[in-house]
């Protein structure tokens, strides 16, 4: 297997091989953050350091850690780097720490973040595996700032909490789509982006894991 | 090689190593920050205390917080138990919860009495006045009681008739998200100004009604919606209402205090 370069682990989890789109991981945390743009960037930027980060530890030491531990080791590394933003944010962003709520301390469990740490960072180098989380970071950041945009621009009328369309509560014409502001509505603008997504880039679609074999007999019952 | 990477000793030290490697990690970030936190979350105490008392705005910066605390509100300490002010702590600095865990300063609250699920009370408790020519304008009482998951840490501020409410609202909880945790949504918070504590008798009236108010009901001026999907926080803002409220709690000390004699 060549070694892939820095370019292509950084871009390509954006559109190629995007961890929402494609591998679909991280749902979670993209269906509660993304109902004001302001928390899914700081989500965004939470999950993109502690993916960049986990993945340069744990590839800096990969070939220190017996294969019996490792999920243990990989969660240990990721679980403090979570704190570690956790705190930050307690202590420079207190209020937006408080609307993330349990969802920072939740990275932990992100699959993006433990999966990139299994699937790229056991068997690559440190900077590679480094831009490898970051990258994966950003293609997780250009959905749910996608979700953040839809969600609370049609939600809400508003961006970062600036008002963009007048609603009529507030004398305005719009009157705003309530269930944008849901976490189910997420559900929906994912599966429209998927289906973007695969249009544009049809090598994305899986074969059918199965086919219906054509009915022989002209019976329908027996 | 690969069976001496594997080997018992091997696996156990490169555990303790990773383990003692992130414990100094996170505890040096936790030490490091601890200062600016504790700061923000007294910032934010403040924030909550003045915007359920109606005062201030949520644009206004942390020095601005802070000046119009100091100048409008002032904290005062309240004997429980005989429900008159006191000065026998200093009351910027005294600590409700922390007394609350101390057995010379709380005692346990029997299982019958404690309905805002609380186990154990202090005897003292900081309360924020606004007072203006010597007249209680607002009074900001401290409340905390079990919802669902957390305990909800919050304030209730009363006009100076000591019944009417300013507004009413949780600083800290960790509620579900979308369902126990609309306590902070602001229209549900809406709902609490003007609604009046005591009925006619004297009997402390205030309910969360499932479902919805009867706006036609005579208890109305009493009642707030319940939160949807939140059979548990309801009840338990109820409660912990009925019980500051009530004779284990401010009762007293807001009879005192209507009296002149606090």
């Amino acid at each position: 297997m060549s070694q892939p370069t820095i370019k292509e682990v950084l871009l390509n989890p954006i559109f190629n091989n995007n961890p929402i789109g494609l591998q679909i991981l991280g749902i979670c945390s993209a269906l509660a953050v993304t109902s004001n743009l302001q928390t899914a960037l700081v989500m965004s930027a939470a999950l993109t350091l502690v993916t960049g980060f986990s993945n340069l530890f744990i590839s800096m030491i990969r070939s220190q850690i017996p294969s019996s531990i490792r999920m243990i080791v990989q969660m240990v590394i990721i679980a403090s780097l979570v704190i570690v933003v956790d705190q930050v944010l307690k202590a420079y962003a207190f209020s937006l720490s408080k609307q993330l709520s349990v969802f920072v301390g939740l990275i932990i469990t992100n699959c993006i973040v433990m999966g990139r740490a299994e699937a790229f960072a056991m068997q690559n180098p440190p900077v590679l595996s480094f831009f490898d989380g970051i990258g994966n970071g950003l293609g997780y950041s250009a959905m749910l700032i996608a979700l953040g945009i839809i969600r609370e621009l049609f939600g809400a009328g508003k961006l970062m909490g600036y008002e963009i369309i007048p609603v009529i509560n507030d004398g305005g014409w719009y009157q705003p789509n309530g269930m944008l502001l849901l976490p189910p509505s997420a559900f929906f603008l994912i599966g429209l982006f998927i289906w973007a997504i695969r249009s544009w880039k049809t090598d994305q679609v899986e074969s059918n894991a199965y086919k219906m074999a054509p009915q022989v007999s002209n019976k329908e019952a027996y | 090689m690969s069976s001496q990477k594997e080997s018992t000793a091997r696996t156990l030290t490169v555990a303790l190593l990773v383990c003692l490697v992130c414990s100094v990690f996170v505890a040096g970030a936790a030490i490091a920050l601890k200062p600016t936190q504790v700061d923000n979350r007294l910032l934010d105490k403040q924030r909550s205390i003045l915007a359920i008392a109606g005062l201030g705005d949520a644009s206004m910066s942390g020095k601005q917080i802070k000046e119009l605390f100091a100048n409008t509100i002032s904290a005062k300490l309240v004997d429980l138990e005989t429900g008159v002010f006191s000065d026998a702590y200093n009351p910027i600095v005294f600590d409700p919860l922390k007394a609350s865990k101390d057995p010379k300063l709380s005692s346990v609250l029997p299982a019958s009495e404690d309905i805002a699920g609380i186990k154990r009370q202090e005897r003292f408790t900081t309360v924020y006045v606004v007072e203006q020519d010597g007249q209680v304008q607002t009074l900001i009482l401290p409340v905390r009681g079990y919802g669902l998951w957390s305990t909800l840490h919050g304030f209730i501020a009363l006009k100076g008739d000591l019944n009417t409410v300013v507004g009413m609202g949780f600083y800290q909880h960790a509620e579900t998200p979308g369902l126990g945790g609309e306590v902070d949504n602001p229209k549900w918070k809406g709902q609490w100004p003007g609604k009046t504590l005591f009925d006619e008798n004297g009997d402390l009236a205030v309910a969360i009604v499932k479902g919805g108010v009867d706006p036609k009901s005579p208890q109305a001026e009493h009642q707030v919606d319940g939160l949807a999907g939140a059979t548990l926080t309801s009840k338990g803002v109820d409660n912990l209402l009925k019980f500051w409220l009530g004779q284990n709690g401010f009762g007293p000390f807001i009879a005192n205090l209507r009296a002149g004699e606090a």
